[in-house]
């Protein structure tokens, strides 16, 4: 609670022990190991004191008296009681009231087994119950949401939820209607619990008042299995516990990791494993969209590898993807495709991410950093639509902790209401603004006394004071990504190059979308790098020893190979786990190379508009279905837990390579995982220490940022009742200290075989295009739910459509209102669209959501992105 | 021997409520003598003259004063949201003598250096809101309130506020959540008391609407001339509302600690005895929260320490008195039901156990009671009140939980006979 690092004694039960000046009373008996019971306390919220079960005798003025630990300080010599005869006479007595209008069906609710209110009940409760009068009815379940469930009979009225939607989420949806006996929970007429992070609110429920969904009488405690695991669903890497039941998964529960999600998940992520039991599952190899054999499948793409090499070279295959990978799936297919095919024609992604040597070579902040950071500027997308978990650590940091935000975007995002400043400039002149925030000079005006232009957009008064935070704090954080799927990557790449050069000390937190795109690109799954954060030329000498060969020159980008595809110059594209045709930003592109004569290959879990016109699918496992370790973009490595058989005949992907280089008559030299991470470990420095014995220590509960280092996590108990249902995970963690508590011996050897990728700032001339007066700039982000095959059931399942928005201004130019049909027209294609208006987009632009299903008469912005264009500037014609 | 009336002065007059006869009666004097003075002055003259709260909790004002916390933002909010049952004193002053009360409420804004200040007014007080509402408009025509009072310098806003109809926003913190336009909840304690932390995280004073109406005679008088009323700590004079079975029912100003409470029943003045001559049963000295006295208890100084040492209190300066014909288990009940309505709901104890008890309560008034009822009850007041004794102990937030129990356990503990009959004859001996 406090920062304060003053000490003092206080008595818990007789006995003295340690505090700290400004701890809570509950706080305090944790740490000492006293359980107090709990309903309302929780350790991520303010207490608020109202369900009155954690009452302890406390010291004070007056002599002993009853009082809440949950919202009491200690006091330098208080003395606390917990298991006085009037303390056990208190909890008795609330839990009796709790349970008289508590329905007590607990066999047939989802909660009983894991519930505390249960658990508590039976550990400090009354044996009988006294109460013969009717109890309170209300009409149940009612839906807050598509997803979440409320029973409010079983209500205990904590308002754990109620304070999480307002005080975590920043989505006050839900709260306390009626007063005294009659309050409940519930929405506001219609307007439905439409928030990402519904689903932590069924989490922290201290009873089985709220429910969702996918788990809803699915199962009971004490059928589940667990594994604890990360999250795949975005790059934040959440850990999470996977729990299955009769070998299918059926719930994810958020795990308290301080330094990641801190028990959150979003719902995204949460619900997200009901893709594994999709309809769309390959779950054989296809050829030519026919059953084959999985013999039959590797032979005709081994037979395709080996021509394209032996007619064409090697570089005449390539392989597109690899964030669905684990790290130990992504140095397999590198090492595949450097030492076994000859190529250096792999990309992790697919022309909307980040330029690797921003997330290999720039100084990196971790989250924890970021958010104690004074200052945080991010540069790029709505945070909340790319890393959810991210959003509520940053809007943690700037509500309740020191931390000044400034965003430079495009319009307004999640954080605007809680950044010091938001600078929303031109779309595409994002460096513009960037520049003039961190260069040396002041802005000047044209001539003396005239007044200073914008500067994209930007008022000058915002850009000075932005300027005067930034050059006051030149240690700040910058978090970068890509605001939208409109302009090109140079511009972002430009904007940190004016940062690297101008604050040394300024650190980055490269915000990728996709889940271990880190992991891949650490492991070398772009063209021009190796594994180890470095590139072919500065690693070839160490990689040539240990993998026998490396390709001589860098290879092609995703926008190269697809050039070369579509016109018809590469023979084998593989696609790992990769859909181009829906993730691309030029659609027109992707169509034209897949339909091309290159051969197709699409590993992948799920059918896909890509994979639908491959020449070969080949069935791969996913989340839950495999182990390994994943990389988030802090560059924190964490597990994954397997938890299920994968449908079919899926494979693990590392398996797959393995078998195509022995079919082309290469040893990899794996039989199992732990081959490849034994190898990774040995040879690549990056993971050196990352050994078994270290992963099976409490260090990798939180993860292990990479590099190792002999910093240590403090202990940190993990309160049951905070999260129910994963109550049986150790409590107590040490960082890098095995079971018997002793330091473990990292191995420190040579830092580095070879030199490691750094980020240098180059000397961008950008010639971003003049907008002429009779076109609009596009915008065009993507949102958290994209109707893709990782989309579980949401409750924020707004249809959104995939439509041309702009503001009353452009809308009223055109002579067009909300509805009406207009034609769109690009320098890559033309299409009829309808429009709609939102005020919050300036004037000038348009915003098209990059990755929303489009339906009749909706719009892909894919359709109207060009390739190589650093902008995209349409015209509107009225029909 | 005459009292003065110190905040009844004006009640004989039909247009009591009107700035025409509050000029005529002296009106805004005060303010003008206090805006003169140094606000310690004034400060000091309330600390001399020992005004105790007339809220319930009867602290001493000037004390309450002295805690707040330095800071350039300071609120002064006025409690006048009274709504327990037989509670009345502060509706009359504020339908019949608005102007005193707002002219009290800047003398203490003057006082304290508020920077604004707010009277909160129950909602159901329709006409009382629309006459304070009218003194204030009046008020600010006539420069009592607004900028540069009276050419002295001090600015000072009043805003009027109406409750929406929560006995609960009369708790002090959860009139200021009400007044910030959230749910009426008591807030924790510590760390959040007003004086520190209040209205908006600013230092805020509390006062009730009886307290501010006494401020324009302190300061006319000083405080000494208060102080000399009364005995001890309980000085100058208190409004009583008194209600129940008197022949003459009403609010009557006394001065404290120098009547009885059999005087204010019987002398032919005030209540004029008991009706039908009958013998008092029990009275509810304080409001509903108040544990209940028997007729033996009926010599009792109106004196704040002496009622709070026979185990009661004076309270909210309601009191209630019931004859030899009253059912004392309904009696308890009815008090026990408005509890149960009025819990926030925010507490287990509070919001289960209020319910709780008010079903048993009406379980034994129908003739469905068991004589384990008894101990029942009693053991569920204990679980709200440990102990259950006077002043309470407490498992709640705020003091509406140990309420409860005042009526329900002291009406078993000092009727236990008339509760077994219900039981026994299966039904209430009284209907």
């Amino acid at each position: 609670m406090s920062d304060s690092s003053e000490k003092f004694n206080i008595s818990i039960d007789g006995i003295e022990c340690e505090a700290n000046a400004g701890e809570l009373i509950i706080t305090a008996c944790d740490n000492a190991g006293v359980h107090i019971p709990r309903f309302c306390y929780h350790p991520r919220m303010k207490p608020v004191g109202m369900c009155r079960m954690c009452l302890v005798e406390v010291s004070g003025p007056r002599g002993m008296s009853l009082a809440p630990s949950c919202y009491l300080q200690v006091a330098p010599g208080m003395e606390i009681v917990t298991d006085s005869e009037k303390v056990k006479k208190a909890q008795d007595g609330v839990l009796e009231f709790l349970l008289i209008n508590h329905p007590l069906d607990c066999p047939v609710c989802d909660k009983g087994g894991e519930c505390p209110l249960q658990d508590q009940t039976l550990a400090y409760g009354p044996g009988e119950s006294r109460f013969v009068e009717s109890k309170r009815h209300w009409a149940k379940p009612i839906p807050l949401s598509d997803l979440i469930l409320l029973d409010r009979e079983r209500c205990i009225q904590c308002g754990r939820c109620i304070r999480f939607a307002e005080e975590i989420a920043g989505d006050p949806m839900i709260d306390f209607m009626s007063r005294g006996e009659t309050i409940e929970v519930n929405i506001f007429e219609e307007n439905k619990f439409t928030s990402y992070y519904s689903g932590n609110t069924v989490q922290i429920c201290p009873v089985g008042a709220l429910t969702a969904t996918p788990y809803r009488f699915a199962s009971r405690p004490w059928d589940l299995e667990q594994v604890e695991s990360t999250c795949m669903s975005c790059a934040n890497g959440c850990r999470m516990v996977v729990q299955s039941s009769q070998d299918k998964l059926i719930r994810n529960l958020g795990i308290d990791s301080d330094p990641v999600n801190q028990s959150w998940l979003c719902d995204k992520g949460r619900f997200g494993f009901t893709a594994n039991q999709s309809d769309l599952r390959v779950t054989v190899p296809l050829a030519s969209n026919e059953e084959v054999s999985w013999k039959s499948a590797i032979d005709f793409v081994a037979d395709a590898i080996k021509q394209a090499v032996d007619s064409t070279g090697p570089e005449s295959v390539a392989i597109i993807g690899g964030s669905r990978l684990t790290n130990e799936d992504a140095y397999c297919w590198s090492k595949f495709a450097r030492s076994v095919i000859g190529t250096d024609s792999v990309d992790a992604q697919l022309g909307d991410g980040l330029a690797p040597e921003l997330v290999l070579g720039l100084p990196k902040a971790t989250i924890d950093q970021a958010c104690k950071a004074p200052l945080v500027v991010l540069v790029g997308p709505d945070i909340r639509e790319e890393a959810p978990i991210l959003f509520l650590r940053l809007k943690d940091a700037a509500t309740n902790g020191q931390t000044k935000l400034i965003e430079v975007t495009p319009n307004a995002t999640s954080l605007s209401k809680y950044a010091t400043q938001s600078l929303f400039h031109r779309p595409g002149e994002q460096h513009v603004v960037i520049s003039a925030l961190v260069s040396p000079q002041e802005l000047k005006p044209p001539t003396q006394g005239a007044p200073i232009q914008p500067v994209a957009g930007v008022d000058v008064d915002d850009i000075t004071l932005a300027r005067k935070l930034i050059q006051e704090n030149k240690d700040a954080v910058f978090i970068v990504g890509r605001p939208s799927m409109a302009d090109s990557e140079e511009i972002l790449t430009e904007s940190v190059s004016q940062v690297v050069a101008n604050m040394s000390e300024a650190k980055f937190l490269t915000l990728l979308r996709r889940a271990n795109t880190h992991g891949a690109l650490d492991s070398g799954l772009a063209p021009g790098c190796l594994p180890g954060r470095t590139t072919l030329d500065l690693g070839k000498e160490h990689f040539t020893k240990i993998w026998g060969k490396v390709p001589a020159t860098k290879g092609s980008s995703c926008t190269e190979i697809l050039q070369k595809a579509s016109r018809s110059e590469l023979k084998v594209l593989i696609l790992l786990g990769a859909d181009p045709i829906k993730d691309f930003p030029s659609k027109k592109l992707a169509l034209s190379a897949i339909n091309s004569d290159t051969k197709i290959v699409s590993i992948t879990a799920h059918m896909n508009d890509s994979a639908k016109l491959s020449d070969v699918v080949l069935p791969a496992t996913m989340f839950g279905e495999k182990a390994g370790t994943t990389t988030n973009f802090e560059g924190r490595v964490s597990s994954l837990g397997k938890k299920v058989t994968a449908p079919g005949q899926s494979w693990d992907d590392w398996a797959i390579a393995v078998t195509l280089a022995m079919r082309l008559g290469g040893d990899l030299g794996f039989n199992s995982l732990e081959d490849i991470s034994e190898e990774m470990e040995k040879y690549v420095p990056l993971y050196r220490n990352l050994k078994p014995h270290i992963w099976e220590s409490s260090a990798q509960k939180d993860g292990i940022v990479l590099p190792i280092t002999g910093e240590s996590v403090k202990p940190r108990w993990i309160d049951p009742i905070a999260t129910p249902g994963i109550s049986s995970l150790t409590h107590h963690r040490v960082a890098l200290r095995d079971s018997n508590d002793n330091t473990l011996e990292l191995d420190t050897g040579k830092t580095s075989e070879f030199q490691v990728l750094r980020f240098e700032p180059h000397q961008g001339d950008l010639k971003i295009p003049t907008l002429d007066a009779y076109s609009l700039r596009l915008m065009a982000p993507r949102r958290l739910y994209d109707a893709g095959t990782h989309d579980g059931p949401a409750s924020a399942t707004e249809e959104l459509p995939s439509i041309l928005n702009l503001n009353h201004y452009d809308l009223d130019r055109i002579g067009a209102s909300t509805g009406d049909r207009v034609k769109v027209v690009s320098s890559t294609g033309e299409h009829v669209s309808k429009v709609a208006l939102d005020d919050s987009i300036a004037k000038g632009t348009a915003l098209i959501w990059f990755n929303l299903k489009a339906n009749g008469d909706e719009i892909g912005a894919s359709d109207l992105i060009g390739v190589g264009e650093l902008v995209t500037d349409i015209r509107l014609e009225a029909i | 021997m005459s009292i003065p009336k110190i905040v009844t002065s004006r009640l004989g007059f039909d247009d009591s409520f009107t700035m025409d006869r509050y000029i005529k009666t002296g009106g805004y004097q005060a303010l003008r003598k206090a805006l003169k003075a140094k606000p310690e002055e004034i400060r000091e003259e309330v600390t001399t003259s020992n005004l105790l709260g007339r809220g319930g909790a009867g602290f001493e004002t000037g004390r309450k004063w002295s805690m707040l916390r330095p800071n350039p933002v300071r609120y002064l909010v006025v409690n006048g949201d009274e709504s327990e049952p037989a509670t009345f004193k502060d509706r009359m002053l504020i339908e019949r003598d608005p102007h005193q009360l707002v002219e009290g409420t800047l003398i203490a804004a003057y006082a304290i250096q508020a920077t604004q200040a707010f009277i909160f007014i129950r909602g159901e007080f329709a006409l009382g809101l629309e006459r304070v509402i009218n003194a204030v408009n009046e008020a600010y025509e006539y420069g009592a309130i607004g900028e540069n009072i009276f050419g002295s310098g001090f600015s000072i806003d009043l805003v009027v506020h109406p409750g929406a109809g929560a006995y609960i926003c009369g708790e002090e913190t959860a009139l200021i959540e009400s007044l910030e336009g959230k749910r009426g909840f008591p807030r924790i304690k510590p760390p959040f008391f007003p004086a520190a932390i209040g209205l908006y995280g600013d230092p805020t004073v509390v006062n009730n609407v009886e307290t501010m109406s006494n401020m324009p005679w302190i300061v006319n008088n000083g405080g000494a001339a208060f102080a000399s009323l009364g005995e001890g700590r309980s000085t100058g004079t208190r409004l009583f509302a008194l209600s129940g079975h008197v022949n003459q029912p009403g609010n009557y100003e006394v001065e404290m600690s120098k009547s009885t409470f059999r005087d204010l029943i019987y002398n032919p003045e005030y209540g004029g005895g008991v009706r039908r001559n009958n013998q008092v049963k029990a009275i509810i000295p304080g409001g509903a929260s108040a544990p209940w006295f028997g007729p033996d208890q009926l010599d009792l100084a109106l004196d704040q320490d002496a009622v709070a040492k026979a185990g009661s209190m004076l309270g909210s300066g309601s009191i209630i008195v019931m004859d030899e014909e009253t059912c004392m288990v309904r009696a308890a009940w009815r008090i026990a039901r408005f509890f149960h309505r009025e819990s926030c709901g925010q507490c287990t104890p509070c919001r289960e156990g209020s319910g709780w008890i008010d079903r048993i309560m009406r379980r034994i008034e129908d003739g469905y009671g068991r004589e384990e009822d008894l101990d029942l009850l009693m053991d569920a007041c204990d679980n709200i009140a440990p102990g259950v004794s006077w002043p309470p102990a407490q498992t709640t937030i705020c003091v509406l939980g140990p309420s409860i129990p005042s009526s329900v356990a002291w009406s078993i503990r000092m009727f236990r006979d008339e509760y077994l009959i219900h039981i026994k004859e299966g039904g209430c001996p009284f209907r």
